[in-house]
């Protein structure tokens, strides 16, 4: 039984595939008129959100609360941080009040394998700064998945843009990499990672050559709030030669899927019409993370039997 | 087992629901069944069905994994060959409704596909009633996607033991068991081999 979900170094391929597994069972739930059941009942599960996010916070709440667990939400904004509060003392005042699983998002890389050392609750990571979103690499697979069945053995697939400051692509290349998919990441050396050798990974920084040869484009956001504008001259610059516009997007094979965690940059990483375009899954993406967090959740808190 | 290769309700049954929870020790009691007993006993439940409703126009068969939609089929299989009409189909897993998470292990069995339910008849189906808990767990899982007309339920084997205050409308047999044995129903398409119902249980000298 899976007691937190830190890093996907945590999972074998046997555990991913059981996860994703799991994930369509309950991307069924998600399709019913009643779109919930009791699983997790009695549980509570607390999102711990040190940086800013919208759609992670509120797709892990939506999946605690369609396995009727109770969710209580903490944002940094308007808490006792703000009085100057230790992340120790912050977490051990959380677990005092009873809770299950803890939902973490903060900027420094290890912030979650840290609480899960100081409290008892289950900890999953939603983000710890460039470091790893393990979420998200599991509903990328299930999206990818839902698409192309359940085998990635030389699937292709390209990560496009900040790699070196992206914990989706760091998660991402893993899972991928575990399932036996290829990964080319493509960028300008300023943006892939600097130990690149040690990742089990192709690398190319000419986008317009890769394309044709890859079964799915990934684009990362280039993130402006962590100073990726001083890593190339001008956002007009990467977008003239990394951003899938809709002429570069003809260079892909027909049946190519496009990807994004988002938030988006339309006009930068991805053209409007592109992302809105028959080969993009992104608002897919989007929809099975409620499942894969379910799938998550319901292995951490309810699988299992009692924890001795 | 994924959404994608199950064709039909039920199609597929994931491998990790094979290992017994005995680890191996029960031996052998007895053979209860045998292929020709069991197809009668789906015969006659067929035939018990369709005789309580007066047809079969309304019917759906909804089979509890691991077993119940493989039985399910076999029920309307039967059902279409003496009435000649389709017989609608559904697999229900009750793993997010049972009052054991927590408890014990407690894993999803297979993909959830139930046809629209309101109005109808449902018959829930399994192999073997036990403890009632499940189909109390299918009663739950159920009332949540939608509104039979009636909710009847059908069984190959009554074992007894009952802990909720749950009954079968529709037995294949009656078979009075000890709490510590084990009741054994294989099916061709889900177990392999021959079709059968065992009793197991553990060596005479641990069961004085």
């Amino acid at each position: 039984m899976m007691q937190h979900l830190l890093s996907i170094d945590d999972l074998s391929r046997a555990d991913i595939e059981q996860l994703l597994e799991l994930s369509e069972l309950f991307v069924e739930v998600t399709q019913r008129d009643i779109p919930k059941v009791p699983a997790l009942r009695g549980k509570t599960v607390v999102s711990l959100f040190y940086e800013d996010s919208t759609r992670t916070r509120l797709s892990f709440e939506t999946a605690a609360k369609r396995l009727s667990a109770d969710t209580m939400t903490f944002t940094v904004g308007s808490s006792s941080v703000r009085k100057g509060e230790s992340l120790r003392d912050t977490v051990q005042t959380i677990e005092a009040m009873g809770v299950d699983a803890v939902v973490v998002r903060h900027s420094a890389a290890g912030a979650p394998h840290r609480i899960a050392t100081w409290i008892d609750a289950a900890i999953v990571n939603a983000g710890d700064g460039a470091h790893e979103h393990p979420t998200q690499a599991l509903l990328d697979l299930l999206t990818l998945r839902r698409h192309r069945g359940p085998s990635f053995d030389g699937l292709h697939v390209a990560i496009v843009g900040d790699v070196r400051r992206s914990r989706v692509a760091r998660s991402g290349v893993k899972a991928l990499v575990a399932m036996g998919a290829r990964v080319t990441l493509v960028g300008p050396p300023t943006l892939l990672p600097e130990a690149l050798e040690t990742w089990p990974v192709e690398a190319n920084d000419d986008l317009d050559a890769v394309l044709p040869e890859v079964d799915v484009v990934y684009l990362l956001r280039i993130q402006r709030e962590r100073g990726a504008g001083a890593l190339f001259p001008s956002l007009r610059e990467y977008t003239t030669r990394y951003g899938l516009t809709a002429a570069r997007a003809t260079r892909l094979r027909p049946d190519a899927l496009i990807m994004h965690p988002g938030p988006m940059n339309r006009g930068v990483e991805i053209a409007a019409e592109v992302a809105d375009g028959p080969a993009s899954i992104i608002t897919q993406q989007v929809a099975n993370g409620v499942a894969v967090r379910m799938a998550v959740l319901w292995s951490l808190l309810g699988s299992g039997g009692p924890v001795v | 087992m994924t959404a994608h290769d199950a064709a039909y309700p039920g199609g597929t049954q994931p491998s990790r629901t094979s290992t017994t929870p005995d680890g191996g020790r029960f031996v052998l009691r007895t053979r209860v069944f045998d292929a020709d007993d069991l197809r009668r006993a789906h015969t006659r439940i067929a035939h018990e069905i369709v005789e309580r409703n007066h047809g079969a126009t309304d019917l759906v068969l909804v089979g509890l994994y691991t077993r119940g939609p493989a039985v399910a089929r076999r029920l309307a299989s039967a059902i279409e060959s003496f009435e000649s009409v389709a017989v609608a189909l559904g697999a229900l897993d009750v793993a997010f409704y049972r009052d054991d998470i927590g408890l014990r292990p407690v894993q999803p069995l297979g993909p959830t596909e139930v046809p629209d339910v309101t109005g109808r008849v449902v018959v829930l189906v399994d192999d073997v009633l036990f403890t009632g808990r499940t189909a109390r767990a299918a009663l739950d899982a159920l009332t949540e996607l939608g509104r039979p007309r009636s909710v009847q339920l059908a069984v190959l084997v009554d074992r007894g033991h009952r802990q909720i205050p749950i009954r079968a409308d529709f037995v294949g047999k009656n078979l009075p068991t000890k709490e510590t044995e084990d009741v054994r129903v294989r099916l061709a398409e889900v177990d392999g081999g021959e079709d059968g119902i065992e009793i197991w249980g553990p060596p005479a000298t641990e069961d004085a």
